[in-house]
């Protein structure tokens, strides 16, 4: 028996290695085949220029040409679709619109989210998943159902005007649809489960006798609230906030559908480029310059989280 | 023992005895329920300045409610509660000046040790520099200098039941709260610590109310122990009070081991009593009770009071034979469960005085059991 666990002492060591390894490589892949392999196919084209041709951009890499083709491909790549970017502000216009929109509506979202999140964390046990689930119904009904029904009741005969009109609030129907408001009211109303649930999260966690503990101290509640459970849910804050600031930033349903045909948000402007322009090297230039945008709140949330780990 | 102004902590401090002193913390006739489910049942209880005074009972007995109330967190039902003569019971406990160490420590797990301790100093508008000196001086106290920028979470059990103990008497309180203090740390560093926790009250002169449920913590930290069951205080009294003078068969079954024979009172006068054993035999106890003969009553008699000796030769009073059903043995001393002939099963413990690997006795000796008159004490309820 003893002889037999130590030959298989030296074998086990060797094997355990393998299955860390194994469990990172199946991300590794998935990311590398889904989010890498693609990504660096855009940021190929957006070097390119526009041709009317199959594929519609040059160059290709020609690989039967031999060493020949790959000089002549790496030396028709460019920056010229970046500059332009840069020097034409329609695009700079349409970037600064889709982050501050993004960056308003995530405050909106905030500001409405974390009282929900935070009564249903301090809801019965019970109540706990029926509201979490009340959350997550409207994922239900497709998403562009819905966004077409908010067209039903922002539009000049919907339902908002005739209820606001019915309670005497105003005399004559207002514009909604095709208005900044709808798009915020679209976006508030598509992204509140990916700020609700995170932020629950972080506060059902939370020792409410830390609460107790800061009232002893001298705090009035409101003051216990500020100064103990809004740090403590700083990290499901930070999520709510990305889950919720990134895909607004590249929203183009919600903008296509209940905005206005005037200003448009990146989304918009990249799908004119590739769908109506046939511009793939510009859409693909649009679509990096986002991607780097959008990774700078991505890195500062990691460092946070890691500065978090470091702690404990 | 009665008239003893020492208490077991060998201090003279009985100023419950002194009718002219003014008790600091007053709870009168307090009543807390929970729906229609009492927690607290028209308690009045009075602790003085400079007391240690600890509510000791089982879960459920109403002694976390009792000092949630003192605290604030929970708003009394019916009754008043009093501190310094001022009825508190409806100040908020933000403006309380009585402080709570909870149970699990409740430390902010976002703040520093040093930020911790200033927590409370900052809500009372303090200038920096003063906050600052004053979390040195418990930084100090509690032996925590150096780890003043460590995280909650980067200290031992010892060290956060130490900052918890800080953070709530950096605000100077007129009364400090425990709940169940020392329950969270393993027992020997328990042990070291409830010196330490005597040693600071000495030495700040403060008040303490404890709640716990652990006899021995209550015994060796206290003044006074108020024993509760189910809502009301069932006694008042010092530690050696309440193991030698339980108030009845309740506290004398809850506070250590206990033996109880049930009689009937034979006679009684200032000699003492004389007690018919319900088993059989007569019991001549040292105590004077106020009851008619023959009125029943028990004996409660602890089991290291109980002498055994190995010969079953059973010869005059308090004296029983029997023999040895079951030996504990708790390293110490060891308990012995003893079958009497009379039938009835009682305890004694002896106190392990020599490193004799072999127990002197094995089950089935024959034995017998006395004790002294002055060793029982007789429990009407």
């Amino acid at each position: 028996m003893t002889t037999a666990n130590k030959t298989n002492e030296p074998a086990t060591r060797q094997q355990r290695p393998w299955g860390p390894r194994l469990v990172i490589l199946i991300p590794a892949l998935w990311l590398t085949a889904l989010f890498l392999g693609p990504f660096l196919i855009v940021l190929k084209i957006s070097l390119s220029q526009t041709v009317i041709a199959q594929p519609p951009y040059t160059p290709v890499l020609d690989l039967a040409a031999g060493w020949q083709g790959i000089r002549d491909f790496v030396a028709g790549l460019s920056f010229g679709n970046y500059v332009l970017l840069a020097s034409d502000s329609l695009y700079v216009t349409s970037y600064l619109r889709s982050l501050l929109i993004a960056a308003t509506s995530t405050l909106i979202l905030l500001l409405i989210g974390y009282p929900i999140a935070y009564g249903i964390a301090r809801a019965p046990r019970r109540a706990q998943p029926i509201l979490v689930a009340a959350i997550v119904l409207p994922f239900l009904t497709a998403f562009l159902i819905r966004i077409y029904a908010w067209v039903n009741i922002l539009q000049r005969e919907g339902l908002l005007n005739d209820v606001l009109l019915a309670i005497g609030l105003i005399r004559e129907p207002l514009v909604w649809l095709s208005t900044d408001t709808a798009i915020y009211i679209g976006i508030v109303y598509s992204y509140l489960p990916f700020m609700v649930l995170p932020l629950y999260a972080s506060l059902e966690k939370m020792n409410e006798t830390l609460l107790e503990a800061a009232t002893d101290l001298g705090c009035p509640w409101w003051k216990a609230f500020w100064l103990v459970t809004v740090p403590l849910s700083l990290p499901g804050i930070v999520a709510g906030a990305l889950l919720c600031f990134i895909p607004i930033a590249g929203e183009f349903v919600i903008p296509d559908l209940l905005g206005g045909s005037g200003a448009t948000m990146i989304g918009q402007t990249l799908w004119t480029e590739f769908f109506s322009n046939k511009d793939w090297p510009v859409a693909s230039a649009l679509a990096v310059v986002l991607l780097a945008v959008l990774l700078a709140p991505i890195l500062i949330y990691q460092h946070l989280q890691i500065r978090e780990l470091d702690k404990r | 023992m009665t008239d003893s102004l020492h208490g077991h902590r060998g201090r003279t401090f009985a100023p419950w005895k002194d009718c002219a002193s003014h008790p600091l913390v007053r709870f009168d006739g307090v009543s807390k329920r929970f729906g229609d489910v009492p927690a607290v049942e028209r308690l009045s209880l009075d602790i003085y300045e400079g007391e240690f005074f600890a509510l000791l009972g089982p879960s459920g007995s109403g002694k976390s409610t009792l000092l949630r109330t003192l605290a604030g967190f929970e708003q009394p039902s019916e009754g008043r509660i009093l501190l310094d003569g001022q009825n508190i019971s409806h100040v908020p406990p933000h403006r309380r000046p009585v402080n709570m160490m909870f149970q699990s420590y409740a430390l902010f797990p976002h703040l520093s040790v040093a930020g911790n301790i200033a927590f409370g100093l900052k809500q009372e508008n303090l200038s920096k520099a003063e906050i600052g000196e004053r979390v040195r001086d418990m930084l100090a106290l509690v032996q925590l200098q150096d780890f003043d920028e460590r995280k909650p979470g980067q200290l031992s059990g010892g060290q956060r039941q130490r900052v918890a103990l800080a953070r709530a008497l950096v605000k100077r309180p007129r009364v400090l709260l425990l709940d169940e203090p020392l329950s969270a740390l393993d027992r020997k560093l328990r042990e070291e610590t409830r010196f330490e926790l005597i040693e600071l009250q000495r030495r700040l002169g403060l008040t303490f109310i404890m709640v716990t449920h652990d006899q021995d913590e209550a015994m060796a930290l206290s003044d006074r122990i108020g024993i509760m069951n189910e809502g009301r205080l069932v006694q008042v009294a010092t530690p050696s009070e309440i193991y030698e003078q339980p108030s009845s068969r309740w506290v004398a079954g809850f506070v250590g081991d206990v033996n109880l024979i049930e009689g009937q009172l034979a006679e009684t006068g200032p000699a003492g009593s004389m007690v018919e054993c319900a088993a059989g035999g007569r019991l001549r106890v040292a105590q004077k009770v106020d009851v008619p003969p023959g009125t029943s009553l028990w004996l409660a008699v602890r089991p290291e009071k109980i002498e055994m000796v190995k010969e079953a030769a059973a010869a005059g009073e308090n004296s029983f034979a029997g023999a040895v059903t079951d030996i504990g043995y708790l390293g110490d001393s060891s308990v012995f469960k003893v079958k009497l002939d009379n039938g009835l099963v009682l305890r004694a413990a002896a106190a392990n005085r020599t490193r004799a690997l072999e127990q002197p006795l094995r089950r089935g000796d024959r034995v017998c059991l006395r004790w002294p008159h002055d060793a029982g004490v007789l429990l009407v309820q």
